[in-house]
C-alpha cells in the first residue's frame, strides 16, 4: 500500500486539523470508508487479539476467530507451535472449519475435499490425478501456493494476537513496556477460560473503542456503585497511553482497599440511600497488591482487558459491518484458583457483561449516537476533556485515551 | 399429589411467573424464588461446554432483590417489555419434595419504536420447591440458544 487515498472512498471526510480533538461523524456511518478500515487497520501493521492460548492447549485443538470481519482459525500443532490462518479454502473461497471449536489433525473443506495441514499449507487436493486417468490437477499446478493464507501470531501472558504485516513490530514494542507491564499485572499466572459471553452492539466498531478508552463517562453513565453506595468520590486513580497512543490502562484505586461495601460514615455523597441486601457481589480479594479495584485496558485496534476486582475478562471488538459491532467476553480465572476464589469471580461477573451492572449501559450508548448521527454530514463531535494532548495522567475526568485511539487510528488509515 | 396435580401447579407457576416480569412487576419477581435460590441465564454453548460463565448468575433472592433494584434506580437503557411464551413443560422427576423440570422459552422484546424481535429462546432448567402452595423456584437457569445478545439485557428471563 503506498498510502494514497482513493477519492471514492475518503475524499469527503477529513479531520478538521492534524489534532485529534474533532471527530467527524461521518467515520461511524461511511460505508466506503469501512471497507478501507478493513484493509488498512485490520490487516496494517497492528496485532489483532485472536483467542487465549488455553483454549487450545492440546495439539490438534482449533479455535475460530476473527480479524476484522475476515475469519480465521487458530490452531496447535502435533508440535505445541500456535498457527492462525485464514478460514477460507484456497480453492473456490469456502469456509474450511465450520466448528466455533474442536480437535483434529488435518483441516478439510467439505465443498471439494481440499485438505490442509494444521499451519495451513495445503495437504491434499481430492482427484488430483483425475479419475480413469482424465481431468484432475494440471502439471505445473503449484500446490505450495494453494494454502491458508497464515497470519503471524504472538502470545502474550496466554493471549494469542495475530497479524497481516511484516512492519509490526514484537508486541511488547507495540504497545510500550508500560502498559505491557500493567498486562502481566493483571494476567500473572497460567490462565483459565471460565466462558464467554457475545453482545451485539447497535453501533460503528470505532465507538465501542472510545467507550472503552472513556474514563470520563464511567461514573455519569455507570451510575450503579454511587447508587449503592459503593464508590468513593476521592478514589485514586491515573491513565497510562502506550506506544503510539492505541493502547492504554486507566485504573482506580479504593483508599481503604477493600473493606467495601459499607463506606457509611466516610461523608460518601451518593445518588440514592441504598445498600446491597448481599453484599457478598463485592467480597473481594486484593490481587493487585495496590488496591487496584478498576484496571481497564485496551490496544489497538480489536482488545480490551478488564479487571473490576476480581472479574478478569478479555473484550474482543468485531467489526460486523459499518452500524454494528461485536463484544465478545472471555471470562478467565487463573488456573491455581481455589472452588471458592473462582465462585467469587464468577459471582463478580454480574458487574460487566451485556447485563452487567456497570457495563449494560454500553450496550445501548453507542447506539444513541449511532441513530443520532444518521444523515449528519460534515459534523465534528469533540474529546477536549484534559485538554489535546497524549499524555499518561493521574486526571480521571478527561478523554486523552480516546484522543489516543484518534492517533493510532489516523497514523493507519493515512488521514 | 398425583401427577396432574403437580402439572398444573407449575404450568400455572410458569403462567404467574412469566407474566410478572412481562407486566412489570419486577419487585414480585424475586419472590418465585425460595431464599437460597440459585438464578443463573447461561448461553447454551457455556452450559454445554461445562464453562461455568453466565450472564446473570445470583445465589441468593437477596441478589435477585439487588438486581431489581440496580434495574429500577442506576441502570439506563431505553423502555422495553418482554412477552414469554413458555412450552413443553416435562417434569423430570420429584424428590424429596423438589420437581426437576424442563421447559423451552421465547422472549420477544419489544421496544420504544415498536419493533418486536426474537431476543432470546431457550429452555428453563429448573428445580421447583412443590411441597408448598405456590411451590418456588429452588434453582433457575435460563440456557439460551441464540448466542449473540442483542445490545443488553436489563430484564431477567
Amino acid at each position: 500500500m503506498d498510502g494514497s487515498k482513493d477519492p471514492s472512498t475518503t475524499a469527503d471526510i477529513r479531520f478538521p486539523s492534524d489534532g485529534v480533538t474533532e471527530i467527524p461523524y461521518d467515520l461511524y456511518t461511511d460505508p466506503g470508508l469501512y471497507k478501507l478500515e478493513l484493509e488498512r487497520v485490520y490487516r496494517g501493521p497492528v496485532w489483532n487479539y485472536l483467542c487465549l492460548a488455553c483454549e487450545i492447549p492440546d495439539h490438534g485443538d482449533f479455535v475460530t476467530s476473527h480479524v476484522g470481519a475476515t475469519p480465521v482459525i487458530v490452531t496447535r500443532d502435533r508440535h505445541g507451535a500456535i498457527h492462525a490462518v485464514e478460514n477460507r479454502c484456497a480453492h473456490r473461497g469456502a469456509l474450511v472449519c465450520l466448528k466455533r471449536r474442536g480437535n483434529t489433525k488435518v483441516l478439510s473443506c467439505v465443498y471439494h475435499s481440499w485438505s490442509y495441514n494444521l499451519d495451513g499449507s495445503l495437504r491434499g487436493v481430492a482427484f488430483e490425478n483425475g479419475v480413469a486417468g482424465k481431468g484432475g490437477l494440471p502439471d505445473g499446478f503449484d500446490k505450495g501456493a494453494y494454502g491458508l493464507k497464515p497470519l503471524r501470531t504472538t502470545e502474550f501472558c496466554g493471549l494469542v494476537f495475530g497479524t497481516y504485516s511484516d512492519e509490526t513490530p514484537d508486541f511488547e514494542t507495540y504497545v510500550g513496556p508500560e502498559i505491557a507491564g500493567y498486562m502481566r499485572g493483571i494476567l500473572s499466572k497460567p490462565l483459565k477460560f471460565l466462558g464467554r459471553n457475545v453482545q451485539v452492539l447497535p453501533n460503528n466498531w470505532k465507538i465501542y473503542n472510545e467507550n472503552l478508552r472513556d474514563s470520563y463517562h464511567a461514573s455519569l453513565l455507570h451510575s450503579f456503585f454511587n447508587t449503592f453506595k459503593l464508590n468513593r468520590l476521592s478514589q485514586d486513580g491515573g491513565i497510562v497511553i502506550g506506544a503510539g497512543g492505541g493502547s492504554h490502562i486507566s485504573y482506580g484505586k479504593s483508599k481503604t482497599g477493600y473493606d467495601h461495601p459499607d463506606y457509611q460514615g466516610e461523608g460518601v455523597h451518593s445518588l440514592h440511600d441504598m445498600e446491597l441486601a448481599d453484599p457478598s457481589l463485592l467480597d473481594a480479594v486484593d490481587e493487585s497488591g495496590e488496591g487496584m479495584t478498576t484496571r481497564i485496558m485496551s490496544v489497538f485496534p480489536s482488545f480490551g482487558l478488564q479487571c473490576h476486582y476480581n472479574s478478569i475478562a478479555v473484550r474482543q471488538v468485531l467489526p460486523k459491518g459499518v452500524g454494528e459491532t461485536e463484544l465478545v467476553w472471555n471470562h478467565v480465572g487463573f488456573e491455581d484458583d481455589s472452588e471458592e476464589m473462582q465462585k467469587r469471580r464468577l459471582k463478580q461477573s454480574n458487574l460487566v457483561g451485556p447485563a452487567g451492572y456497570i457495563s449494560m449501559e454500553d450496550g445501548c450508548i453507542g447506539g444513541f449516537v449511532q441513530k443520532a448521527i444518521q444523515g449528519v454530514s460534515g459534523e465534528v463531535g469533540v474529546v477536549p476533556m484534559g485538554g489535546d494532548t497524549v499524555e499518561s495522567t493521574d486526571a480521571r475526568a478527561t478523554e486523552v485515551s480516546i484522543r489516543g485511539f484518534w492517533q493510532a487510528y489516523r497514523a493507519v488509515m493515512d488521514m | 399429589m398425583d401427577e396432574r396435580e403437580l402439572y398444573f401447579r407449575i404450568e400455572r407457576l410458569y403462567a404467574r411467573y412469566v407474566r410478572c416480569i412481562d407486566d412489570d412487576r419486577l419487585e414480585d419477581w424475586p419472590n418465585f424464588f425460595t431464599d437460597d435460590c440459585r438464578y443463573k441465564i447461561i448461553s447454551a454453548e457455556n452450559h454445554d461446554q461445562d464453562l461455568p460463565l453466565g450472564i446473570i448468575d445470583a445465589d441468593s433472592k437477596a441478589m435477585l432483590q439487588d438486581r431489581v433494584a440496580s434495574i429500577r434506580r442506576a441502570n439506563i437503557f431505553e423502555d422495553h417489555r418482554y412477552k414469554h411464551f413458555v412450552s413443553g413443560v416435562e417434569v423430570l422427576g420429584v424428590e424429596d419434595g423438589v420437581a426437576e423440570v424442563v421447559a423451552n422459552y421465547l422472549a420477544i422484546r419489544i421496544d420504544i419504536r415498536g419493533d418486536a424481535m426474537l431476543f432470546s429462546v431457550g429452555r428453563f432448567q429448573d428445580k421447583i420447591a412443590v411441597d408448598r402452595d405456590p411451590p418456588l423456584f429452588v434453582e433457575k437457569l435460563a440456557i439460551f440458544d441464540n448466542e449473540r445478545v442483542d445490545t443488553l439485557l436489563a430484564l431477567p428471563l
